[in-house]
């Protein structure tokens, strides 16, 4: 479990960049920041690994104080997933995905071993390793950036903005990857997007932020649709979207799903 | 031609002194370079200064320096260590903008990926900052290469030996053949050194390659 105890992060010249923020993020569940650009949504998940240290309050894992780790060993013992995939362009795949457990101390031969199994995990062909990331569509690229996260079997995967940059069909295909693999995986996910879609897609909770890390309201995806705590959700959520306003209509014996518009959208189910 | 090809034993041994000479000082300068560049391009308030300092060497006359660096090392005034000293001072003082250029090159957000995944501080140097800043580096050593081939020629001035004692000894003896000879060995030495560095850094830089097929 990680949980933020009254977090506050202020750079210095006074720009705050979160304040207050608390939150839990119960293990082997997934829980989705997401919130518009200087929402501190990344600032809060670098927190996990000690990429930024709060200047107030603490945060922690299992109960104890991450402050009280040594940064290099937590942030080897923590998946990390990054919007341009962060592949070393100087190292084939294979070794890309082996780079933690290589620094940890496996011999390299084990740790491409693993790293091969990992690949066809996340639904790429192992003869890709051989390549260098640059050699590698974007969407493969970031298939590679997970597989590398999941290397060293962390229990918590931190994943910001992992598929901002690849095109909307690729990125429907790797948000139902990641599904997939985290239901086989359990892990204890933190995930940024300022997709609205996406975290509702992906979050078993979801953390809507608004400015300066306040959080605007969290919960299910389906209690923060049914009831929007005020105006900025109504607003983000896009709870007042036609595509969200859904009536059923009778057609032919069935019960015909439409839109605001009037656009049919699906049928119930039986 | 007669000249060079009747002398070609003699000129085949200068040509050995001429690499014994400058080798060495472009092994030194690389040696030293890279850590003042890499300071400079991440901790600039004390690389800067360190930088400017080291490039202004570059500034100093070679015969002075050649009869100063005696006197400061406590070496021989017609040695290989004067020589190959002098030389290296002048090979840092070119090489160390480009390796600061090279390391500041080196993407910063991949850097940050490179620290969240785990990498320490040593490792990050050896492992990413530095692979990364060779093909920069490489475009350094290759100019301090040359640069270092050519400066040897001055220490046949003093009277250590290299293809440079081609030049004098052509000039006192008025022999234009062996002068020429002497010009265009260096240059041909420098040009297959230059290609020796560029092959080793396409060696060094397999992804460069792959990445563009």
């Amino acid at each position: 479990m990680i949980a933020f105890e009254h977090v506050s992060k202020t750079y210095p010249g006074g720009a705050a960049a979160v304040h207050d923020f608390s939150c839990e993020v119960p293990s082997h569940r997934t829980v989705v920041l997401v919130g518009s650009s200087g929402s501190g949504k990344t600032t809060l998940l670098r927190m996990v690994n000690r990429m930024v240290d709060p200047t107030e309050g603490r945060v922690l894992i299992d109960g104890e104080d991450v402050r009280s780790r040594n940064p290099v060993e937590l942030r080897r013992s923590i998946g990390y997933v990054l919007q341009q995939g962060g592949l070393l362009p100087h190292r084939t795949v294979l070794d890309n995905v082996a780079t933690v457990p290589v620094l940890v101390g496996e011999t390299r031969r084990a740790a491409r071993g693993s790293a091969r199994d990992l690949l066809d995990r996340v639904g790429l062909d192992p003869e890709l390793g051989s390549r260098y990331p640059a050699q590698l569509s974007g969407g493969q690229q970031q298939r590679v950036g997970v597989a590398r996260a999941l290397a060293a079997d962390p229990n918590i995967l931190l994943m910001d903005e992992p598929f901002g940059a690849v095109d909307p069909i690729v990125r429907r295909e790797l948000q139902r990857e990641l599904l997939r693999l985290q239901g086989e995986l359990g892990k204890t996910v933190v995930f940024v997007t300022h997709d609205i879609d996406e975290a509702f897609l992906l979050g078993d909770e979801v953390v809507v932020l608004g400015r300066g890390g306040r959080v605007a309201q969290r919960g299910t995806p389906a209690e923060i649709l049914a009831r929007p705590a005020d105006d900025f959700v109504r607003d983000f959520v896009g709870a007042d979207r036609a595509e969200r306003r859904l009536t059923t209509v009778e057609q032919g014996g069935r019960r015909v799903v439409v839109d605001a518009d009037d656009r049919p959208v699906g049928v119930l189910g039986p | 031609m007669s000249w060079p090809v009747a002398n070609w034993e003699r000129v085949v041994s200068l040509a050995a002194d001429h690499l014994v000479l400058s080798v060495p000082a472009i092994l030194i300068s690389i040696v030293l370079a890279v850590p003042i560049g890499r300071l400079a391009a991440r901790r600039p308030r004390i690389g800067s200064p360190l930088l400017s300092l080291a490039s202004l060497a570059y500034a100093i006359p070679a015969l002075p320096l050649l009869i100063i660096l005696p006197a400061l090392l406590g070496t021989p005034l017609r040695s290989w260590q004067t020589m190959v000293a002098a030389l290296s001072i002048y090979g840092v003082a070119l090489l160390v903008r480009s390796a600061a250029d090279a390391f500041g090159a080196v993407d910063a957000e991949l850097r940050d990926a490179a620290v969240a995944t785990g990498f320490a501080p040593r490792g990050l140097f050896w492992r990413v900052d530095l692979p990364l800043a060779v093909p920069v580096l490489v475009s350094g050593v290759r100019v301090v290469t040359v640069s270092t081939i050519s400066l040897v020629t001055i220490g046949a001035l003093v009277g250590v030996s290299s293809l440079g004692t081609l030049l004098t000894d052509g000039f006192q003896r008025g022999i234009a053949a062996e002068v020429w000879t002497g010009v265009l060995s260096t240059l041909l030495l420098a040009l297959l050194l230059d290609a020796l560095v560029l092959g080793i850094g396409r060696l060094l830089t397999p992804w460069n390659r792959r990445a563009r097929s």
